[in-house]
């Protein structure tokens, strides 16, 4: 079974790079996403989530 | 603060409009789907009218309760909280009355043109060019003026619902252009630009980010307002709710190719497929958990409150379709769910669910406001919850079990290695009570929706609707520069324009990784020598075909394990299909496979299909197909052959500029061919001028191409 996969994968020139580059690009994504919301500030936080209450004063 | 107050109202005439048109179009959406329950198991509930057969009325119930229900309460939602998250009234008063009133009729003319068969057979996106084309405009309305208005806006920040609206509107007018790409025939006919392998891919690229992109994120967006609203208390975690956005959009997008998994489709774009809809389980529970936890400290007044009980449902029917979604996509789970009731089940959690009861607690919260008074009854709200409760329960239950029972007949073997339940008609009828159950459940769930209407008509009537409410804020200042050591993501985020390249990107991704391969590299798609384009007479049966929806019950695609090549014959190859715009690979099968109907193994004679068609009891006792007698009176369209075959010949089909010429001629000899053979088998009615014939043609052609090729 596994052979078929490998016959495809070992006809594309240079394959070895798709691996790397999905994984960085997914690791990095959600590293980076999860650095940034860690690091907001909470005063901005506090602000943005009473949003949905300022109409009602 | 106070110096520079400006005063404003807010628009709530536009949100009782779209309040209004959801609880219509849900009626009737679900009341088609009512009928379409009925039909499936009583045959005759389609009056003998071509316009009530159950082809035609299934799309007509999906498209209804998808874009006129839920687009319907999507507009809603967004009105009213899109103002009050900005502190502004809408940009332009006209741009929303365009978009209310050209979304209706958008939804009028799908329904009359889906009923009349106008149909591009393609799910979800059934609807015919020149309603994409109005769609396409209203749709920029929308965007039109929510960007206008986030541009005029009192309120610096956009509220993460915001973002999930944004969002909204960038994917849907991605996955709608493209899906639609078509080169018409005629007015009101056309063919699509893909074909095949790439038509599916295309097609279910579009059909899962519309559940992703149509039903999920304004909803998610709706939650994120609607719910805090109703508890009085702010989100549980607004950190949790970025991560949810990102990843959810970042996700969802590559999800589409589970819907083909086992088909023809190349291998690595199946497991692409399911790689991201396991990895969708994570954002998808930290948004559910987000909702649910939003009612931390407030579980008590959840028994009181209707709003609240509904919103809790819904949520966890969004949790619990978004844990059954991901598993549904491994592939051997799906061998199972796949073309039986299952899919059917999992997709009415999530619309009588999530969709459904966040839009009753929404309309339930919102009427009242809106006309500055109570709930008409509490009591009556209450006992709608728990009837719609009651009513989803007994609605997906049966289905499971169906699902269950249906595939494990399918490939059930005798000890001597036969089928052994080799009439699939007997694997449909035994399933049948659970078909009556679930009607019931559907039933229920409606009674509960009459009980809404009646309490939501009482409520405005006890009310003084507000059409202008007056609210006060202080203007933006231009000259607000920030600062260095601001977040980026705030920057992004007081830009909507970026927010809206960014979410762009961030889609468009997904959608180019699967498809651009699949689109340049030739060998993805193994060419077979012995297919060749359907004759004149077969092209004019295919689109018959697809008039009357067969695809909704029938699948043209065998999967290759044993039972089913064993039942069907050899497994579809990606080859077959090159010159299919659109495929028809079907998604469900209340009836068999027809991919090799005409092959030697499953061949019936012309008289077969002709009584078939007629009447589908007298060749198959207990068949719970509808009849077809019109087929037999209407004259096949002649007159539209060279122009089908010329739009064919411009998308890449291999016919030649003689063949186009003489395609009348050809396909009046191939009918008159077959009304013979029909005559000799005893059929003295077949006249070679009705579409019956054109039908035959199709249905025997399918299949028998590499057949040539072994030999």
């Amino acid at each position: 079974m596994l052979k078929f996969v490998k016959h495809t994968m070992e006809s594309i020139d240079g394959i070895a790079i798709f691996p790397i580059i999905s994984f960085v690009i997914f690791f990095s994504f959600f590293v980076g996403l999860l650095v940034w919301v860690f690091r907001t500030d909470k005063n901005y936080l506090s602000h943005v989530e009473s949003l949905p209450f300022k109409e009602d004063n | 603060m106070s110096e520079n107050l400006e005063k404003f109202y807010y628009d709530n005439k536009i949100v009782k409009m779209f309040a209004y048109a959801t609880i219509l179009w849900g009626v009737v959406g679900m009341l088609v789907g009512l009928l379409v329950a009925f039909q499936i198991y009583l045959p005759a509930a389609n009056f003998n009218l071509e316009f009530t057969t159950f082809g035609r009325t299934r799309p007509l119930h999906t498209n209804a309760v998808i874009f006129a229900f839920v687009g319907n309460g999507i507009f809603t939602g967004v009105y009213y909280s899109l103002q009050r998250l900005l502190k502004t009234r809408m940009w332009s008063d006209k741009l929303s009355m365009i978009n209310f009133w050209g979304w209706q009729s958008i939804i009028v003319v799908a329904a009359v043109t889906l009923l009349m068969g106008f149909t591009t057979s393609k799910e979800y996106a059934e609807l015919e060019w020149p309603v994409d084309i109005a769609i396409t405009i209203i749709w920029v309305v929308f965007g039109w003026n929510m960007f206008a208005t986030i541009l005029k806006r009192r309120e610096r920040h956009l509220y993460v619902a915001i973002w999930f609206y944004i969002a909204t509107f960038v994917t849907v007018a991605v996955l709608h252009i493209v899906n639609s790409l078509a080169f018409p025939v005629s007015f009101m006919k056309s063919y699509p630009v893909y074909a095949g392998v790439q038509d599916a891919l295309v097609q279910w690229w579009y059909g899962h980010n519309a559940v992703a992109f149509f039903l999920t994120t304004p909803y998610l967006g709706l939650m994120y307002y609607f719910v805090p609203k109703a508890v009085k208390r702010p989100v549980y975690s607004y950190r949790l709710s970025i991560i949810h956005f990102w990843a959810l959009i970042f996700l969802y997008i590559w999800a589409g190719p589970h819907h083909l998994l086992y088909t023809s489709l190349p291998g690595w774009v199946q497991t692409l497929g399911v790689v991201f809809s396991i990895m969708l389980i994570a954002p998808s529970w930290g948004g559910m958990i987000n909702g649910l936890l939003t009612m931390r400290g407030a579980w008590d007044r959840v028994r009181d409150s209707a709003v609240l009980k509904f919103f809790v449902v819904a949520i966890t029917a969004y949790g619990m379709s978004t844990f059954e979604g991901p598993l549904l996509s491994l592939k051997s789970v799906n061998a199972i769910s796949h073309f039986t009731d299952w899919t059917i089940a999992h997709v009415h959690i999530g619309a009588l669910g999530w969709n459904g009861f966040l839009t009753f607690g929404m309309i339930y919260w919102l009427i009242p406001r809106m006309f500055k008074t109570e709930l008409h009854s509490q009591k009556l709200a209450n006992a709608h919850f728990w009837i719609g409760t009651i009513g989803i329960l007994f609605y997906a239950l049966p289905l499971y079990w169906a699902g269950f029972t249906q595939y494990l007949m399918w490939q059930e073997f005798t000890a001597d290695g036969f089928l052994a339940y080799p009439n699939f008609l007997e694997t449909v009828t035994q399933i049948k009570p659970m078909y009556a159950m679930r009607s019931v459940g559907g039933t229920l769930y409606f009674t509960g929706v009459l009980l809404f209407v009646f309490n939501i008509w009482k409520t405005v009537k006890a009310g003084t609707f507000e059409a202008n409410e007056a609210a006060e804020a202080p203007a933006l200042t231009s000259s607000y520069e920030g600062s260095l050591s601001d977040h980026w993501h705030r920057v992004i985020e007081r830009k909507p324009i970026r927010m809206l390249i960014f979410a762009l990107v961030v889609i468009l991704i997904g959608g180019a990784v699967e498809m651009v391969p699949t689109f340049l590299v030739k060998s993805n798609i193994p060419t077979i020598e012995a297919v060749k384009p359907y004759t004149p007479l077969e092209l004019q049966g295919r689109d018959i075909y697809i008039k009357e929806g067969c695809n909704n019950c029938h699948s043209q695609m065998i999967r290759p394990f044993r039972h089913e090549v064993e039942r069907y014959g050899e497994y579809t190859k990606s080859g077959e299909t090159v010159y299919n715009h659109p495929h028809l690979w079907g998604s469900k099968r209340t009836g068999p496979d027809l991919a090799r109907e005409g092959s030697k193994k499953l061949r019936k004679s012309h008289s077969w299909h002709f009584n078939h068609m007629y009447d589908p009891t007298s060749m198959s006792p207990g068949s719970v197909m509808p009849r077809y007698p019109w087929l037999l009176s209407k004259t096949i369209d002649n007159g539209s052959t060279t122009t089908k075959m010329a739009v064919m010949q411009k998308l890449g089909v291999p016919y030649t500029d003689e063949e186009i010429k003489s395609g009348k001629a050809d396909l009046e000899v191939q009918a008159e061919k077959i009304a013979a053979e029909l005559q000799e088998q005893g059929v003295k009615e077949a006249d070679a001028s009705k579409e019956i014939i054109a039908l035959i043609a199709y249905l025997q052609r399918l299949g028998t191409d590499i057949e040539k090729s072994a030999k």
